[in-house]
């Protein structure tokens, strides 16, 4: 057990740390702000994937344009679907969980119906698939892509909600959507732009990870729980689900190092069993009464 | 009508005994329930594989295949003069599911035969139902072995003909130092374990060994234990979606594939295409049939099959080849059954009796021919070992001499040789339905 190795091991899990982050974030925002349980995450996260593709293939669009494209054609999808059905269901929280798993599901079907069930493939430049040799430490060039990505956005999004006056809006309609609203904040226009902006989330997540993995209409189900698990662990906010997937990207590359993958899953999940114990409102909890 | 106390209790008491003890109702004898053959009706089949769900890559192509393969026996006159119905069901990648179906093909469509599964946790959840009617399964792709029912045949290399020419090549070509990666299950374990025999035989170094969740992306930490122990090359038995992911981060993370190739049981055509040619070639894959086998037969296949409506999807590969096999194998061992005890009289039983060392001739098989065993009902077959080209097909470097034979006990021969009419231990005592 080497210097290089255990080097190896700690930038591997910023890496891994980034991809449960950014498969996270969206789910972060809608729940944090709206407070909807959104199970048609993993969907989101494969129409991201999907419209990737679809650029590439028939378009033509180059790689790095399809992930801002993806953030845009997901967000519209969003949107849609908070007008046409989200936005009914705010006060029934139990309703949007079956409805958004409904919602999951023609999605899911939907995209199988049209580009049929076999893998589809995303096409990358040359110089992602190599990698970045320090001498002693290794990283993927298309790993540290992702990397910059997620730190982009989170900046990004903390710009947005602590600097802007839209972000002011949204954290009064989080606080407490009826005094918002009677100091004449449109409250159903905040929660129809924060449903937009984390479904444009979870659609760049998955135009990243229809290259680290595999462009399938089942392929969001994988990543969904463990960014349920961040945004539950973290307790809901942008912060919490940061250190919530650095902690855990970092304990999955250091357990996986030292024994074996599966048995690192094994852990990282008992720890946060454990940790939601007792501490059941996760990682930093908002102090202001909402709903 | 009042209920009372006591029409309640009764009435509960019979409805739950009724679902309790479903065995009290339903008549144990295949002659209530089983398939009756009538001359002039079609002849019905089960085609259970999954429509829909994770496993629905390679389910949907063995369905379209066997689709195929039906047709194409129908056109040339049925079997027994009889066309063949395949009844197909979705089983949603669903354990549960896959049985349920199982009883509902048996007892209501009264198939004659099942063709389903394409993964062992699946075939090992329908079988306790098909021995329990003494029904009959073909399981048309590759698995680990250490089964013996008599309810089974299978057209797929199993774990002790697999590997057996793979990794003498492999250690020969490049060093005897090699990394094992699988997914965690049971066919990649026991997979290993035969690996493992071969790679003591010809002197190599097993220098690492790991096993990633079904269905993870995540190879980072794996890959990183492949670069400090410096394998020669890798032993891949990772399945399905992971396997394309392990491909694209192997290549990615930096590894050159002529210092440190893949030899994979699984990485076929669908995969490379999956994960795009540029990052499967220069791999190895150990299979019975590729997509470009030269030969007449296999180029009508592949045209024949790409051509007609069932072939969307726009290769052939191993597992559908094995999979036609079977619709083949079912073809001559129910004729042949049908000689010896009559078209009417023909059940499920009947025809695996008499379907030990039938054979497809290379006329019928695009891999060549093969027959099946025997003892175990398995098949004879020629392993072969391909490369990936830069355009995603595989191209065949070594073609076993001679035909494999199968083994499903290899590794355990304390547990005894699988016969005909089930485990012979050592002590000479036989086990039927070994699962």
């Amino acid at each position: 057990m080497d210097f290089g190795s255990v080097l190896n091991a700690l930038i591997l899990g910023v890496s891994i740390a980034s991809i449960w982050l950014i498969a996270a974030l969206g789910l972060t925002i809608i729940y944090g702000a709206a407070g909807v349980i959104n199970m048609a995450h993993g969907a989101l996260i494969m129409l991201g994937a999907y419209s990737s593709y679809m650029l590439q293939h028939y378009i033509g669009v180059p790689y790095l344009l399809c992930i801002p494209a993806s953030f845009v054609i997901v967000a519209i999808i969003g949107l849609v679907l908070e007008r046409g059905l989200i936005q009914y269901l705010y006060d029934r929280p139990l309703d949007t969980l079956l409805a958004t798993y409904g919602v999951s599901l023609v999605l899911v079907q939907g995209v199988r119906l049209i580009f049929g069930s076999d893998p589809k493939y995303l096409a990358v430049p040359e110089i992602f698939s190599s990698n970045i040799s320090l001498g002693f430490a290794n990283i993927s060039t298309f790993r540290v892509v992702v990397i910059a990505v997620t730190a982009l956005l989170v900046l990004a999004l903390w710009i947005l909600f602590y600097k802007t006056r839209f972000g002011i809006q949204v954290r009064a309609v989080m606080q407490n959507k009826e005094m918002a609203a009677s100091f004449g904040i449109n409250s159903s226009r905040i929660y129809m732009m924060t449903f937009a902006l984390g479904a444009g989330l979870a659609g760049v997540a998955g135009s990243l990870f229809g290259v680290l993995n595999i462009v399938l209409p089942t392929m969001g189900d994988s990543y969904v729980v463990q960014a349920f698990l961040m945004v539950v662990a973290g307790g809901g906010t942008l912060a919490g689900t940061v250190i919530a997937s650095g902690f855990t990207g970092e304990l999955q590359s250091v357990f996986a190092f030292i024994t074996n993958d599966t048995f690192a899953r094994f852990v990282i999940f008992l720890l946060i069993v454990v940790f939601l114990r007792f501490r059941p409102q996760g990682l930093f909890a908002k102090g202001g009464v909402r709903r | 009508m009042k209920i009372t106390r006591r029409k309640l209790l009764t009435t509960t008491l019979a409805a739950s005994a009724a679902v309790g003890m479903p065995h009290v109702w339903i008549p144990g004898s295949r002659d209530a329930w089983g398939a009756t053959l009538k001359k002039g009706e079609p002849l019905k089949v089960g085609v259970l594989f999954s429509l829909t769900g994770a496993l629905a890559v390679p389910e949907e192509d063995s369905t379209l295949v066997l689709q195929y393969a039906f047709d194409e026996i129908n056109k040339a006159g049925g079997i027994g003069g009889v066309p063949v119905e395949p009844v197909i069901v979705d089983a949603k990648s669903d354990f549960s599911v896959y049985s349920e179906k199982t009883k509902e093909l048996i007892l209501r469509e009264k198939v004659i035969a099942l063709f389903a599964c394409y993964t062992s946790a699946s075939r090992k959840a329908i079988l306790p139902t098909i021995m329990q009617r003494d029904h009959l399964l073909y399981y048309p792709t590759c698995y680990e072995g250490a089964e013996c029912t008599q309810n089974a045949i299978c057209t797929g290399p199993i774990a002790n003909q697999h590997s057996k020419d793979l990794i003498p090549y492999m250690v020969e070509n490049f060093g005897k130092r090699v990394f094992f990666v699988g997914s965690n299950y049971v066919w990649p374990k026991e997979s290993n374990k035969n690996a493992k025999i071969w790679l003591e035989q010809v002197g190599g170094e097993l220098v690492g060994e790991e096993y990633i969740p079904l269905g993870s992306s995540e190879f980072g930490p794996v890959l990183n234990k492949i670069r400090d122990a410096k394998p020669n090359f890798i032993f891949s038995t990772v399945v399905g979606a992971s396997d394309v992911a392990f491909h694209k981060q192997f290549k990615q993370e930096g590894f050159k594939v002529d210092q440190m190739p893949i030899a994979s049981l699984t990485t076929g055509e669908i995969e490379t295409r999956a994960m795009g040619a540029e990052f499967g070639a220069g791999h190895f894959l150990s299979a019975p049939y590729v997509q470009t086998l030269d030969n007449p037969t296999n180029h009508k296949f592949v045209d024949g099959f790409l051509k007609s409506k069932y072939g969307k999807n726009g290769v052939t590969h191993y597992n559908m080849e094995e999979t036609y096999l079977s619709a083949y194998v079912f073809k001559a061992g129910f004729e042949k059954a049908a000689a010896a005890v009559g078209f009417e009289n023909v059940t499920p039983r009947a025809i695996r009796d008499h379907s030990g060392g039938v054979r497809i001739g290379d006329d019928i098989s695009p891999e060549g021919e093969v027959w099946i065993d025997e003892n175990n009902f398995n098949t004879w077959l020629k392993p072969k070992i391909a490369q990936c080209q830069g355009d995603g097909t595989f191209k065949v470097l070594k073609s076993a001499d001679t035909h494999v034979a199968p083994d499903p006990f290899s590794i355990y021969p304390e547990s005894g040789v699988c016969t005909k009419d089930g485990l012979k231990a050592p002590d000479g005592k036989i086990r039927k339905g070994v699962i």
